[in-house]
């Protein structure tokens, strides 16, 4: 079968969705949750209140809240490590977000996780994972088990546009394409992948064209404009719900910040470079749509003040969080009735070994 | 089930009927059972349908449940073994086959930074029911790539289960508690050891505990502690060391290797003062390793000699008849190991 004849209708053919002006506001207040959340994680993280790795997403607001917009409800989701924003558009509570940041146990994964595994199992986020291109066997398990249950679901796998040189890329695409499973890649193309270009790191630097290779539809969006990204993705993901064909989408964006908060972002690009991209900033472009639909000034202004007050509110809230208990170290590890099969080990066990605790449960 | 069964018990409904059937044949069994009692387990892997599996353990089983059900894979082991995990945190009851566990390196990091970590990375809040299936194994001059045991760098990552049974009975048992168990588990399974023979429980509801080792041949001179095919080696030993010896070996077979079931070992080695343990893996920083050191702790006031260790030599396995031998933990060397001790020499 010509790889054309399954893919879903080029972009020209499908009128553009257009978004209600109430949408658009929402998706717009979502956008600038997101960006004021950012750059408070990094200000917390700067005052050591954060630990570990932290990835921020600033910039690529269009393309994260556009695609989530299009994800239904029932709907599920994976991503790589660069997932506050992703989790704030699902619809978990910054307050959650921001205690797992904090490493609290009102955190979405109880403090155990931190920045690169954010979760929320209720809203169908399946994770944050840390292991570059590690999420798409597991994002394709996702999609097997619907397929296998045969429920009109579809998964949305994020990763960078340093995964796609990943062996676990080829096997996953292959598997979902070979299979015909309802996964939809989201290729967020920043870039950079850390601090090396897509350019010296793909032999391919047109990533989307990747996917035929496996006869899979393949696209590029500009991931700045949050119309075409929630038309393409709501349409791919359409396509792999009802007649489960997988696709690439490939959102080209740019993160304003460096990889993460440890890297000051410039050892391999330009001020001018970011400056540049600024330019057409995703949520002033949304800002501008909404002004020139009529939306007053002093109704911007009040949504920019509720970001800072949920994000202060959300760090108040974390800051109140209680510490994970010690004595639930290994709560959540395995599940219930595991302590019995693990009764028998303790004889010379390792000198100071902790006793640990299996079934001290936590969340599910 | 094998044409030349012998079955003992009144009747197939008896739950202490049991049939005399090869390890392999258990495994199919215990798939075939927890299949017809739960629509979530499926299995996938290379070659496990149409071919009837690289190594005939799944031999019938895409005829009798269909394509969906028993699933086969391209060569992809990262692939299929990471869509196993993303399937059971589902709540499906993946059984993924990989054909020898010298592949599952390739996937690694599904195993490792994927399954072993979801329970404790997320709070709890997801579970991944996986189950691994593979064998490990050397002798049959397979060489280097192919011949290896890595049980340990399984059994010690914290998150994983790993099982290892050495007899038919176990080999159902506890592949039938990995399918029912609630986290990541993996069944290593041994290729010399798939024709052996022995009698396994028909009852579908029989099941061997995770975490309980099993002393399967009584001794008062010394503790074998073994798992895998070197529990078959030290029953053979064991035997012979009766009859040319003298010498009354206590086999302890750990069936688990995380959990670890020291009570068991230590309770052995209290009675017997003295122990062996021997692997099919290379000991340095091995199972017999991890049970020297259990073994010092938790009995030293209770051992009259060094623990002894046996296991491969520390080679890549090569491929002449000889030299693959020499490198191999021999019943030679098993039985050198308890006698040095003993105190006393090998005279045969």
């Amino acid at each position: 079968m010509s790889p054309v004849a399954t893919a879903p209708a080029p972009t020209d053919d499908v009128p553009v969705t257009a978004l209600a002006l109430e949408t658009r506001r929402e998706l717009y207040e979502t956008m600038v949750l997101s960006r004021v959340f950012e750059t408070e994680a990094e200000r917390q993280y700067k005052a050591a209140r954060i630990g570990g790795y932290c990835h921020l997403s600033s910039g690529q607001e269009a393309a994260t809240v556009g695609v989530m917009h299009a994800l239904q409800p029932d709907d599920l989701l994976v991503t790589g490590y660069r997932s506050h924003g992703f989790a704030l558009a699902r619809g978990t509570s910054p307050e959650a977000v921001m205690a797992e940041l904090y490493g609290r146990e009102d955190g979405c994964a109880h403090g155990r996780g931190g920045s690169m595994h954010i979760l929320d199992v209720t809203r169908g986020y399946y994770g944050g994972w840390g292991i570059v291109a590690g999420q798409l066997p597991v994002a394709t398990g996702l999609a097997l088990a619907l397929a296998r249950q045969r429920k009109p679901q579809a998964v949305v796998c994020e990763l960078g546009d340093g995964a796609v040189n990943m062996g676990a890329w080829h096997e996953s695409l292959n598997l979902a394409a070979l299979w015909k499973l309802p996964i939809v890649f989201l290729v967020i193309n920043n870039e950079y992948g850390m601090g090396t270009s897509v350019a010296r790191a793909s032999a391919e630097p047109e990533l989307w064209k990747r996917a035929s290779a496996y006869r899979m539809h393949g696209e590029r969006v500009d991931g700045d404009d949050l119309d075409a990204v929630v038309e393409v993705a709501d349409r791919l993901l359409r396509a792999a719900r009802e007649q489960r064909t997988p696709a690439v989408l490939e959102a080209m964006t740019y993160r304003y910040r460096g990889h993460s908060v440890a890297d000051a972002g410039l050892a391999y690009r330009t001020k001018d470079e970011i400056a540049e991209h600024q330019v057409h900033d995703p949520i002033r472009r949304v800002r501008t749509q909404l002004r020139e639909a009529g939306v007053a000034e002093a109704e911007l202004g009040a949504i920019d003040k509720r970001a800072d007050e949920r994000v202060a509110a959300a760090v108040e809230f974390a800051s109140a969080s209680a510490e994970p208990r010690v004595e639930q170290l290994a709560a959540g590890m395995h599940a219930a009735g595991s302590a019995e099969q693990f009764a028998r080990m303790r004889p010379g066990s390792p000198f100071g070994e902790l006793a640990l605790t299996f079934d001290a449960g936590l969340g599910a | 089930m094998s044409a030349v069964a012998e079955r003992t018990g009144a009747a197939r409904g008896d739950a202490a009927a049991t049939e005399v059937m090869t390890y392999r044949e258990a495994l199919r069994l215990a798939l075939r059972e927890e299949m017809a009692r739960d629509e979530r387990v499926f299995v996938m892997g290379e070659e496990v349908g149409v071919f009837d599996g690289a190594y005939k353990v799944t031999a019938g089983l895409m005829q009798e449940f269909g394509e969906d059900r028993v699933r086969d894979t391209p060569i992809a082991e990262e692939g299929f073994v990471g869509a196993g995990v993303g399937a059971a945190m589902l709540g499906e009851r993946p059984v993924v086959e990989i054909m020898t566990i010298n592949f599952l390196v390739v996937a690694m990091d599904q195993v490792i930074n994927h399954a072993a970590k979801i329970g404790a990375m997320f709070g709890g809040e997801v579970r991944c029911p996986l189950v691994i299936r593979t064998p490990n194994g050397a002798g049959n001059q397979l060489t280097a790539q192919h011949s290896q045991s890595f049980d340990q760098w399984f059994a010690s990552t914290p998150g994983l289960k790993v099982v290892s049974p050495a007899t038919p009975a176990d080999a159902k048992g506890l592949l039938k508690a990995a399918i029912r168990d609630d986290d990541p588990v993996l069944v290593i399974e041994n290729l010399p050891i798939y024709k052996q023979r022995g009698e396994v429980p028909l009852d579908p509801d029989f099941v061997v505990p995770i975490g309980r080792a099993q002393v399967l041949r009584e001794g008062t001179d010394v503790t074998l502690v073994t798992h895998s095919y070197a529990t078959v080696r030290a029953l053979a030993v064991a035997e012979r060391l009766a009859s040319e010896h003298g010498v009354s070996a206590e086999v302890v077979d750990l069936r688990s290797l995380r959990p670890l079931d020291v009570e068991t070992v230590a309770a052995s080695v209290v009675k017997t003062n003295r122990a062996v343990c021997v692997e099919e893996g290379w000991p340095t920083y091995g199972v017999t390793a991890e049970l020297a050191a259990r073994i010092q702790h938790a009995c030293f006031d209770h051992l009259d000699a060094p623990v002894e260790r046996v296991g491969m030599a520390e080679v890549p396995l090569p491929y002449a008849k000889n030299l693959e031998l020499a490198a191999m933990p021999s019943d030679e060397r098993i039985a050198g190991a308890v006698l040095a001790t003993l105190g006393r020499a090998l005279t045969t």
